[in-house]
C-alpha cells in the first residue's frame, strides 16, 4: 500500500542497490546473450494462447459482441459489417510478440546502449518483487515517459532479467514508421489511436483487447500513465483512460487483484533533449519516420551518461480500494453491458493515478547536473534583473550545489551524488557532460547563450538553451514543489498568519493543478507536510496560528519561491494576454519586462490555459478553430492580480 | 442400547440391497451390494418396489388415519416410539461436542492409519490409507500434535436454570414432558458452527436454555405457546440441531426464561394421500426417518439435504432448505403443499390444499425461511413420489474447473440435469481421493492405477488441474440410461471423460462424512467449516477463484502459519445460476485465538461473496451469523416488511432467538 508520505518511502527504497546491466554486456558476447534461453516465471493462472487465439477471444467476447450489435442497431449497418470493422481495428491494434524479434533487439540494443550510455542501473530488488508479483496477479507496468527509448529499454531490461516481456500500449504515430512499426509490434507493442473519444466500437475493441490480455495473464501490460513523453522532464498529470481499462476487471470481480508497478526511468541526458526544447518553442515536432530515425544517427556519437531504472513497490488495487469501493455495484446487470463505474470508483482511480505518478517521481534518480542547472538558471535570471555579469565562479557554484544537495536530500530526493569524490570534481565532470548547455570560461560557469543577428532569433536560440536547462531543473521540482508552494503563498499573501497562507496556498495549488502533480483533495495534507519539511530545514518556525521565518530560513525560502517564480510570472502573462499569448510574451521579454524566456514554452502556456478554463476565466468557443477563446476579463484580471505579490502595506 | 437407530430398521432391509443407494451410502447395510452384480441388483430392486406397491394397496384402508395426538393414535404409518431415531435424550446416541453419532468417528490408529469407527456407514470399520499423508501434507499438521477435546461436560460450566415458576407450574398440568437437566440444556444451546463446537470441546458453555420441552403433537405446541405468551417466556424451537448459522444460540442479552422447544417427538407421518401424492407429517420428523418410512411403502419425498440424517422437516421449512436431488423433486418450497404453524397470535394455515393459488402473497413464504422467529411449524403436507425404479451414480473427469463449469452450464441450459450433479474443484478431487478406503484386491488397485495413467498420461490431464463431476441419475431404467448418455455426450464436448460409478458414489459419501472429518481435524489443531452461496452462471468462475484466493490471503494476513485448505464445489444447477459450496480449513498452531481468526476469515470470505454477486445464503439461512448483511441483501423496505410481519405475529418477541432481522 502507498504510504501517503513519499518521503518516508524514498527513505525505505534507498536500501535497494542498483546494478549496472551494461557491465556484463561489455564483458561477454552480445550474441550469446541474445540467444540464451529465456524462461520467465508465469502467472499462476495463465491460459497459454497465441497472438491469434487472443484476437479470436477478443472478437468473440461478450462485451465486444454486445457493442457490435449495438452499433449495428444504431447505425443501421449489418452486424457482419460492424464485426468486420471491429476485426480490422483489432488487426491494426494487436501486438504480435515474437521471441525472435526480441532477440534481435536484445542484440542490437546491446550495441546501441553500450555506445550511448555509460551504464544502465537497475534496482534488482525491484526486479525480484516484480517476478514475485507476476506469478500472483496480473501486473501492469507503469514507467515514466521521457524518451522514445523508454519502452525498448523496459523490454530490454525485462529480457535481461528473465522476467515476462510486457505488451506495450504505444501511440499510433509509431505505426507510420515503415518496418520499425512492425518490428515494435513484434517486440510486444500494440498500437492505439491518439484520440477515439466518440468511437464506441474502437473503444470496445481496445478495452476488450487490453482486458483479455490482463485476465488471461498473457503478459504484463505496460503503458505510460502520463499519456505521452514529457517534453519538460516534469511529470505530466496522469491520463485515466487506460488505467480505468486495466482496473475494471478487478472492480467487476473478473480477477482477484491487479498489481500496479510504477517504474521510474531517469536519464542523465535525454536523447531528445534539444528536440523537445524546439518543439516547446513551436518548431513543429518531426513526424516519426524511418529516415528521421537514421538522421538521428548523429545522436549516436554523443555521451548520454547513465540511466537509472527503478522498479517501485507493487501496488495492490484490492488493498488500495478496500472499504472504499462497493464492487457489488455491478451485481444487478450482466457485466458485459458497459456500465459507468460509480463515484466511489472514480475517486479511487484518480487518487491512485496521482499517487502512482508521485511514486514514479519519488524514485527518480537526480544527477548533480540537475542541481547545477537549477542554480545556473536562478543566477542567470537574477543577473538579468540586476544587470550584473551572468555566471558563477566554479567554487561558488560548487558551494551552492553542496548546499542544495543537502537541502534536497533533506526533502527526500534520490540524489546520485558520488560522496566519495571531491565536490569540485563532481561538479566539473557533470558540467562536461553538457557542453551544449553550459560553458566554462575564465573560471566562470554560465549558460551557453550565444549572440545572433536579430534580437528575435537570439531570443529563440537562447530560449532553446534555457528550456533545455529548465528540463533539468524540472526533474527536481517534485522534491520542492510542496514547500515552494508554501513559500510562494507566503509571498503573495505577504502574511505570516497560517489561515491566510493556507488560502493562498490553496489558490496556487488550484492554479497549478495542471502544472505539477498535486493529488486532488490533498490540499490540507500537502500543507501540513510542507510546513513539517520547512521546519525540518529550519526555514520556518510553525506555531498554532502563525509562522515565523528564522534568520537562517530566508535563503531557503527565497530559493524555493524563486523556483516557482517563472510559473507565477508566466501564468500572469497568460492572464494578461489571453488569447494571443505567444506574440505578447515575445514582446515582453524583448522589452525586458519579463526575464523568464521559459515562459515561451508551449507546455506552460497550455497548462495555464487549462487552468484558466477550469477556473472559468476563459471558455472555448464551440465550433471555432483552436485558440478561439471567450475571455472573462474580470476573472482573468483578478487571477493575474492574485498571482502577483501584494505590495507590502 | 435399546433403540438402535440404524437407518434400515428391519431385517428384510438388510438382506435386500437397497434401491436407495444414496441414502444407503450413509448406512452400513450396503457394503455388500457393490459385489453383487448389476443385473441381480436391479432385479431385486424391482421386486422390492413392486412388493411395496402391492403391499400398499392391500393395506391402504387401514393405514391412513389422521391422528390428533400420540395418545389417540393406535396404529399408523408413523414410526412408533420404539423405532424412532431421535430419543429425547439425544446425548445417549449423539456426541455432545461434535458431529453425529457417538459410535462413529474418524481416528488415527496406533499405526498412524486413519479409520472410521462404528457400523453405520459404508466407510465404517475401514482403513483409509491416504488420509494421513493428505492431512499432514495439506495442513502441515502432525499426528504428534494433538488438541483433544474435554471429554466430559462439567455441570458447573452452566448457569443454573432461570425458571419462570408460573410457566413451569402450568406446563406441568398439561403433561408435556420437560427437563432442566444440564446435559439436555447444553445440547440444545448450539448448532454446528465451528465456534460453537470449538467452545464445547474446550468445555466452555455460554447462555443455554433454562429448560427443554418435548411436545408430542400440534396441540401440545399450542398449549406451550399459549403459556409462554401468557408468562412472557422466550421460546426457541429446536428441530435437528444442525444449524450452521448461529440460529440456536441463546441471545446473551435475553433476561427472560428461555425454553427450548424440541420437536423431535413429533415425528409421525399422519396420513398419506395416494390420489394426490401427498403426505402429511408432524414437523419434527427427521429426514432419514421420513424417507425410510415412505420407502417402506414405495414412496419418497426426494428431499435429501446433506444433513438429512439429523435435520427435521420443520427445520427445512424454517430455513428454506434445499436437497441434493432438487433437480427432480424441487427444493422445500416446491415440495410443501400445506404448512401449519403455531404463533403467539394463534395458528396460521391455509384453508385448502390447491396446488397453486392467486390469493395475494403466498403466506407460506412468510413461514419458509422465518428461522423460528414467528412460531413453531407443527405439521406439513408434502408432495411424495413413487420410489424411482433405478438409480445410477456416475462421474466425469474434466481437464480443469473452467471446462467443468462450462459443462454444468450447458447441462442446465438444456435442462437435462440429473437428480444430482456436482462439480468438485481440484483440491476437493484430491481430498476425495485421500478418502478412498483400502482396496482389498490387488486387481482393483491395478485398475485404479491404469485409470489414472489413462487420464493423466494418455489424455494429458494435469493432476493439479483436473476436476471431477459426480452424478446421480434416477428414474425408470431406460430413461436413466438415455439420460446418462445425453449428459455424457455434453460432457465430452467439454473434454470430460467418464470416470466410473465408484468415483461418483464416493463423492456423495463424502458429503455425509465430511462433518465427522472436521472433528478429526479438531483433534489435531485443524479447524474448518463450509459455507455456501448462489450466483448467476456468468459469475461462477470468478466467485470461486476470488473467494478461494481471499481465504488464502486472509489466513496469511491473520498469521495462520500454513496455507489453508480453500476449496469449492458447484452443488446445484439452476436455469439462471448455481449453488456453490466453499470448504475452508487451516492448522491453527501458533494462533492465540484461532476461532477469532477463523471468524474474521469467514467474514471476509462472505464479503467477497457479496462483492462478487453471490447471495447471502442459498440454503443455510441467515441466523444471527449473517444478519449484518440482511439490509443490503433485501433493502430497507424489505427489512421493514419482514419486521412488520414479526411485530404483528409476535409482538412480545416470544420467539426470541433474534435470527434474521
Amino acid at each position: 500500500m502507498f504510504s501517503p508520505t513519499q518521503h518516508g518511502e524514498s527513505m525505505l527504497k534507498k536500501k535497494d542497490e542498483f546494478e549496472d546491466i551494461l557491465e556484463e554486456r561489455r564483458n561477454s558476447s552480445d550474441l550469446r546473450y541474445a540467444l540464451r534461453s529465456y524462461t520467465p516465471p508465469l502467472y499462476k493462472e495463465v491460459t497459454p494462447a497465441t497472438a491469434n487465439e487472443l484476437k479470436d477471444m477478443v472478437l468473440q467476447s461478450d462485451p465486444l459482441c454486445f457493442v457490435v450489435r449495438q452499433v449495428s442497431t444504431e447505425s443501421g449497418r449489418p452486424v457482419d459489417e460492424v464485426q468486420a470493422e471491429a476485426s480490422a481495428i483489432l488487426e491494426e491494434m494487436a501486438h504480435g510478440l515474437q521471441l525472435s524479434t526480441v532477440r534481435f533487439f536484445a542484440f542490437t540494443l546491446s550495441k546501441v546502449f553500450k555506445t550511448l550510455f555509460r551504464s544502465i542501473h537497475v534496482n534488482e530488488d525491484g526486479i525480484q518483487r516484480l517476478q514475485q508479483a507476476v506469478q500472483e496477479n496480473p501486473v501492469v507496468l507503469l514507467p515514466s515517459h521521457r524518451s522514445y527509448l523508454d519502452f525498448l529499454l523496459m523490454s530490454y531490461i525485462l529480457y535481461t532479467y528473465d522476467t515476462p516481456l510486457p505488451v506495450i500500449a504505444a501511440g499510433m504515430d509509431f505505426m507510420g514508421m515503415k518496418m520499425v512499426g512492425e518490428m515494435l509490434r513484434k517486440s510486444g507493442a500494440f498500437f492505439i489511436r491518439r484520440s477515439f473519444g466518440g468511437d464506441k466500437l474502437y473503444w470496445a475493441v481496445f478495452s476488450e483487447y487490453v482486458q483479455t490480455l490482463l485476465k488471461k495473464g498473457y503478459a504484463p501490460i505496460e503503458f505510460f500513465l502520463e499519456g505521452t513523453r514529457s517534453r519538460t522532464s516534469k511529470s505530466l498529470t496522469p491520463k485515466l483512460g487506460l488505467l480505468n481499462v486495466v482496473l475494471e476487471p478487478f472492480f467487476k470481480g473478473e480477477v482477484y487483484d491487479v498489481t500496479l508497478l510504477p517504474v521510474s526511468i531517469s536519464y542523465e541526458r535525454i536523447l531528445e533533449e534539444s528536440l523537445y526544447a524546439r518543439e516547446l518553442l513551436g518548431v513543429p515536432k518531426p513526424k516519426e519516420s524511418t529516415s528521421g530515425l537514421f538522421k538521428a544517427r548523429k545522436v549516436l556519437s554523443e555521451d548520454y551518461g547513465s540511466i537509472h531504472v527503478y522498479f517501485g513497490q507493487p501496488v495492490s488495487v484490492r488493498k488500495l480500494s478496500e472499504g472504499r469501493v462497493k464492487r457489488s455495484q455491478f451485481n444487478l446487470m450482466p457485466r458485459h453491458i458497459p456500465k459507468r463505474p460509480g463515484e466511489d470508483i472514480n475517486k479511487v482511480v484518480i487518487e491512485l493515478a496521482y499517487q502512482l505518478v508521485q511514486n514514479q517521481q519519488a524514485n527518480m534518480v537526480l544527477n548533480p547536473f540537475v542541481l547545477l542547472a537549477t542554480l545556473l538558471l536562478q543566477n542567470h535570471h537574477q543577473s538579468l534583473a540586476s544587470g550584473q555579469k551572468p555566471g558563477m565562479k566554479l567554487q561558488e557554484l560548487t558551494d551552492r550545489a553542496l548546499w542544495l544537495r543537502d537541502l534536497s536530500r533533506l526533502f527526500g530526493a534520490c540524489l546520485q551524488w558520488p560522496d566519495d569524490r571531491p565536490p569540485a570534481e563532481v561538479v566539473s565532470s557533470s558540467l562536461r557532460l553538457h557542453p551544449g548547455l553550459v560553458t566554462i570560461s575564465e573560471g566562470r560557469v554560465q549558460l551557453a547563450l550565444h549572440q545572433a543577428s536579430s534580437p528575435e532569433e537570439e531570443l529563440f536560440n537562447q530560449a532553446v538553451i534555457i528550456l533545455s536547462c529548465v528540463s533539468y531543473r524540472n526533474q527536481m521540482l517534485h522534491v520542492f514543489v510542496g514547500p515552494a508552494l508554501v513559500a510562494s503563498a507566503m509571498n503573495i499573501s505577504s502574511s505570516t498568519q497560517k489561515n491566510e497562507i493556507a488560502n493562498s496556498h490553496s489558490f496556487l495549488r488550484n492554479m497549478f493543478f495542471h502544472e505539477f502533480i498535486l493529488c486532488p483533495g490533498g490540499t490540507n495534507q500537502d500543507l501540513s507536510m510542507s510546513f513539517d519539511l520547512l521546519e525540518k530545514a529550519r526555514a520556518l518556525d510553525v506555531f498554532s496560528h502563525h509562522v515565523l521565518v528564522p534568520e537562517e530560513g530566508h535563503r531557503t525560502l527565497s530559493f524555493l519561491s524563486s523556483l516557482l517564480d517563472p510559473f507565477l510570472q508566466g501564468y500572469q502573462m497568460v492572464c494578461r494576454f489571453v488569447p494571443d499569448v505567444r506574440k505578447f510574451i515575445v514582446k515582453q521579454i524583448l522589452a525586458g519586462r519579463l526575464k523568464y524566456s521559459e515562459v515561451l514554452s508551449s507546455d506552460l502556456q497550455k497548462n495555464a490555459l487549462a487552468a484558466l478554463s477550469r477556473l472559468g476565466a476563459v471558455q472555448k468557443i464551440k465550433g471555432a478553430s483552436q485558440g478561439n477563446l471567450k475571455v472573462n476579463k474580470v476573472m482573468v484580471n483578478w487571477l493575474e492580480d492574485t498571482l502577483g505579490e501584494k505590495e507590502a502595506a | 442400547m435399546r433403540r438402535l437407530p440404524l437407518t434400515p430398521v428391519t431385517a428384510s432391509h438388510r438382506s435386500a440391497p437397497s434401491i436407495h443407494k444414496h441414502g444407503s451410502s450413509m448406512a452400513s447395510n450396503i457394503s455388500g451390494s457393490s459385489s453383487s452384480s448389476d443385473r441381480q441388483r436391479v432385479a431385486q430392486h424391482r421386486l422390492r418396489v413392486i412388493a411395496g406397491h402391492l403391499q400398499r394397496s392391500a393395506e391402504s384402508d387401514s393405514v391412513i388415519q389422521a391422528a390428533e395426538c400420540k395418545a389417540s393414535v393406535s396404529e399408523s404409518v408413523a414410526a412408533d416410539s420404539e423405532t424412532r431415531t431421535v430419543p429425547r435424550r439425544r446425548q445417549e446416541i449423539m456426541k455432545w461436542n461434535g458431529w453425529g453419532y457417538s459410535d462413529s468417528r474418524f481416528l488415527f490408529n496406533k499405526k498412524g492409519q486413519a479409520e472410521f469407527t462404528g457400523k453405520r456407514y459404508r466407510l465404517s470399520g475401514l482403513i483409509i490409507p491416504g488420509l494421513k499423508d493428505w492431512f499432514e501434507g495439506t495442513f502441515g499438521a502432525n499426528l504428534q500434535h494433538k488438541s483433544p477435546a474435554t471429554p466430559i461436560l462439567n455441570s458447573n460450566a452452566t448457569h443454573p436454570p432461570n425458571l419462570n415458576k408460573a410457566f413451569v407450574e402450568e406446563l406441568k398440568s398439561t403433561g408435556v414432558p420437560f427437563s432442566h437437566d444440564t446435559e439436555d440444556r447444553v445440547f440444545r444451546a448450539h448448532g454446528h458452527c465451528l465456534h460453537e463446537i470449538f467452545a464445547l470441546r474446550e468445555g466452555k458453555v455460554g447462555r443455554v436454555p433454562d429448560m427443554v420441552v418435548w411436545p408430542n403433537c400440534h396441540n401440545d405446541v399450542v398449549k406451550i405457546v399459549e403459556l409462554a405468551t401468557k408468562h412472557d417466556v422466550c421460546l426457541i424451537p429446536y428441530g435437528g440441531g444442525t444449524s450452521v448459522s448461529s440460529a440456536l444460540e441463546c441471545p446473551p442479552e435475553e433476561t427472560r426464561s428461555i425454553v427450548s422447544l424440541d420437536t423431535s417427538q413429533m415425528n409421525r407421518i399422519l396420513w398419506i394421500d395416494e390420489k394426490n401424492l401427498t403426505a402429511h407429517m408432524e414437523a419434527g420428523i427427521i429426514g432419514q426417518d421420513l424417507e425410510r418410512l415412505l420407502n417402506e411403502i414405495g414412496y419418497c419425498t426426494g428431499h435429501e439435504p446433506d444433513s438429512m440424517e439429523f435435520s427435521s422437516l420443520g427445520g427445512w421449512v424454517a430455513t428454506r432448505a434445499s436437497g441434493m436431488k432438487k433437480n427432480i423433486y424441487g427444493n422445500i418450497e416446491d415440495l410443501v403443499v400445506h404448512i401449519k404453524m403455531v404463533t403467539p397470535q394463534g395458528v396460521i394455515e391455509k384453508g385448502c390444499v390447491g396446488p397453486r393459488m392467486s390469493t395475494g402473497p403466498d403466506i407460506h413464504h412468510f413461514i419458509l425461511g422465518s428461522e423460528g422467529t414467528l412460531g413453531v411449524v407443527t405439521e406439513v403436507t408434502m408432495k411424495i413420489r413413487p420410489m424411482p425404479e433405478y438409480q445410477k451414480y456416475g462421474s466425469v473427469v474434466f481437464p480443469n474447473f473452467e471446462q467443468g463449469v462450462a459443462c454444468l452450464r450447458e447441462v442446465a441450459r438444456q435442462r437435462c440435469a440429473p437428480a444430482s450433479i456436482r462439480l468438485m474443484d481440484n483440491e476437493q478431487f484430491k481430498f476425495g481421493h485421500a478418502l478412498k478406503p483400502q482396496v482389498s484386491s490387488l486387481f482393483t488397485s491395478f485398475v485404479d492405477g491404469l485409470k489414472k495413467f489413462y487420464i493423466t498420461k494418455f489424455k494429458g490431464f494435469d493432476p493439479n488441474h483436473l476436476c471431477v463431476a459426480t452424478l446421480l441419475f434416477e428414474g425408470d431404467r431406460e430413461k436413466v440410461l438415455q439420460h446418462e448418455k445425453q449428459v455424457y455426450d455434453i460432457a465430452a464436448k467439454f473434454g470430460g471423460l467418464a470416470a466410473g460409478e465408484d468415483n461418483g458414489q464416493r463423492g456423495y459419501m463424502l458429503t455425509f462424512v465430511i462433518a465427522y472429518l472436521r472433528d478429526l481435524g479438531m483433534d489435531y489443531y485443524v479447524i474448518g467449516e463450509s459455507f455456501e452461496t448462489s450466483v448467476p452462471w456468468d459469475r461462477v468462475l470468478d466467485i470461486c477463484r476470488n473467494v478461494k484466493a481471499r481465504i488464502i490471503h486472509e489466513c496469511k494476513e491473520k498469521g495462520v502459519q500454513f496455507p489453508p485448505l480453500s476449496t469449492c464445489r458447484v452443488t446445484q444447477t439452476y436455469d439462471a445460476g448455481a449453488c456453490i459450496y466453499f470448504y475452508f480449513a487451516f492448522n491453527y498452531r501458533g494462533l492465540s485465538d484461532p476461532v477469532h481468526v477463523y471468524e474474521q476469515v469467514e467474514h471476509a470470505a462472505r464479503e467477497e461473496i457479496l462483492a462478487n454477486g453471490g447471495s447471502l445464503s442459498h440454503h443455510h439461512g441467515v441466523g444471527t451469523l449473517r444478519k449484518e448483511w440482511m439490509r443490503e441483501t433485501i433493502s430497507s423496505v424489505g427489512m421493514g416488511m419482514l419486521k412488520s410481519v414479526k411485530d404483528f405475529v409476535d409482538p412480545k418477541n416470544i420467539f426470541g432467538n433474534r435470527n434474521l432481522l
